[in-house]
C-alpha cells in the first residue's frame, strides 16, 4: 500500500516535470519489480575483479571462471558448491566468476542461478578487453575455461583444469594446513 | 608367498598410476610463431576433402577453429564471412575447422555443421576434424582460435595465432582488428606488431 503510494506520487511529480523524471520514474520501477525475485549480479570490469584476486587478509579463495554456456564448467560447478559449503567455516571462500554474455544475464544466468540455489559469492566479469586482462589473472592461461585459481597471503597456484570433488578438496587442504 | 607377490605387484602398480596420474596437468603442445604448420585432409561439409596442398596461387592461409555449439564462435560468424570475403582475393583464403567431438557436442556433427553453414551462407571451407588429429597438432585449445599461415617454400609458417579482433560483443567497438593487421604487415613485408593475443573461448571437447 505504502509502495503504490510513493508510486502514485511519483507519478504525479513526473507528469509536472521534464523527461529526466520520467526516465527516473522508470528505472525505479523496474528496479522495484526486479528485486522483489531476482537476485542482483555484482557486474564488474577487471579493475573491479582484481581486488578478488589479491586479497591479503586470514582467508584462502578458491576463484573459479566459468559461464552457463560452458558445458564442463557447469559439471564441476557443484563440487565448487560442496567446497564452499564444507569450508566456509575454516577460513575458505569460493568465488565464482562468471564470464556471461551481458545479453544473457537475465536470460540465462539469473535463472540459472536460482535453479541451482548457488550459494557461492558470485563475481560477473565484463570486460572485452580480454587481451590484456586475461594474462594478468596467469601469464599461461590461453582463455579457455573452466580455470581455476587457488590463493592465500601465502601461496597461489592456477589450474587451467577440471576438478571432482575430492582432487579439489585435495588441492584445498595445500593451502589451508 | 607367489600370491603374496603378485598381490604386492598389483598394489604398486596401482599407486604409481594413481600418483603419476594426479596434478599432472594437460599440457598441449602445438605450434609457436615460426613453426611449420601441418598439412590436412580433411572432410568439407559438401563431402569433399580439402588439403591445403591444393590450393594453388595463394600466399597463405586463415585458418579458424570454430564450432556451431560456442556462443563465442556464434559471434563471430559474420566476422569470419568477413573476413573470407575480404581476404580470399588477396590470397588468404579462410578454412575453418571444427575440432570438437560431435558426440559429446551433438550440435556440431557434420550435419548440424552443414546447416549452419548453408543458413548463414559460409564462403569458406567448413571442415570436420574427424577423429580429432589436427586440433592438437596445432596446439588449438578452444573455440573460436586463429592460425594465420604464410605459404613459403619451406611450408606453411605460422605467423599469428589468436583472436579475431578485440571486442568479442561489438563489431562496432572494435579498435584492433588483431587478424587483418597481421595479414596487412605480411602484405608489405612488415613484422607483426601483435602475433599472439587471448581471448576466453569455449574449450575443445574430446
Amino acid at each position: 500500500m505504502k509502495l503504490l503510494l510513493i508510486f502514485l506520487i511519483l507519478l504525479g511529480v513526473s507528469c509536472k516535470t521534464d523527461k529526466h523524471d520520467e526516465v527516473a520514474l522508470k528505472l525505479l520501477t523496474v528496479e522495484k519489480t526486479q528485486s522483489i525475485d531476482v537476485p542482483s549480479l555484482e557486474i564488474l570490469n577487471y579493475a573491479g575483479l582484481e581486488p578478488y584476486l589479491s586479497k591479503e587478509d586470514s582467508l584462502t579463495y578458491v576463484v573459479n571462471f566459468w559461464a552457463t554456456w560452458c558445458a564442463p564448467c557447469v559439471k564441476e560447478l557443484p563440487h565448487f558448491e560442496k567446497l564452499n559449503n564444507q569450508y566456509k567455516n575454516q577460513n575458505v571462500e569460493v568465488l565464482l566468476v562468471s564470464l556471461d554474455f551481458p545479453s544473457q544475464y537475465d536470460k540465462k544466468l539469473k535463472p540459472f542461478i536460482e535453479k541451482h540455489q548457488l550459494k557461492s559469492k558470485i563475481l560477473v566479469l565484463d570486460d572485452v578487453d580480454q587481451n590484456s586482462w586475461i594474462p594478468k589473472v596467469d601469464s599461461n592461461w590461453d582463455g579457455a575455461i573452466p580455470v581455476t585459481l587457488i590463493y592465500n597471503k601465502r601461496k597461489r597456484q592456477f589450474y587451467d583444469r577440471t576438478f571432482d570433488y575430492a582432487e579439489l578438496e585435495n588441492e584445498l587442504k595445500q593451502f589451508i594446513n | 608367498m607367489r600370491f603374496n607377490k603378485i598381490i604386492t605387484l598389483v598394489i604398486t602398480v596401482f599407486l604409481l598410476s594413481a600418483f603419476t596420474n594426479v596434478n599432472t596437468p594437460t599440457v598441449i603442445q602445438g605450434y609457436d610463431i615460426g613453426d611449420i604448420a601441418t598439412d590436412f585432409s580433411l572432410r568439407n561439409i559438401d563431402g569433399q576433402m580439402v588439403t591445403l596442398a591444393d590450393y594453388e596461387n595463394v600466399k597463405g592461409f586463415i585458418i579458424i577453429f570454430t564450432c556451431n555449439t560456442c556462443p563465442y564462435a556464434v559471434q563471430y560468424e559474420d566476422r569470419i564471412i568477413a573476413l573470407n570475403n575480404k581476404y580470399v582475393d588477396q590470397g588468404f583464403p579462410v578454412i575453418a575447422i571444427m575440432p570438437n567431438n560431435p558426440i559429446i557436442k551433438t550440435g556440431d556433427n557434420p550435419k548440424a555443421m552443414k546447416a549452419r553453414a548453408t543458413s548463414k551462407g559460409f564462403t569458406f571451407p567448413y571442415l570436420f576434424d574427424e577423429g580429432q588429429k589436427i586440433y592438437p597438432q596445432y596446439g588449438a585449445t578452444k573455440t573460436p582460435q586463429v592460425y594465420l599461415l604464410e605459404k613459403t617454400n619451406e611450408g606453411n609458417i605460422v605467423r599469428y595465432i589468436g583472436a579475431i579482433d578485440d571486442n568479442y560483443k561489438d563489431v562496432k567497438l572494435v579498435n584492433t582488428k588483431y587478424v587483418e593487421e597481421a595479414i596487412e604487415a605480411l602484405k608489405n613485408g612488415n613484422a607483426i606488431e601483435e602475433s599472439k593475443t587471448r581471448t576466453i573461448g569455449c574449450s575443445i571437447k574430446s
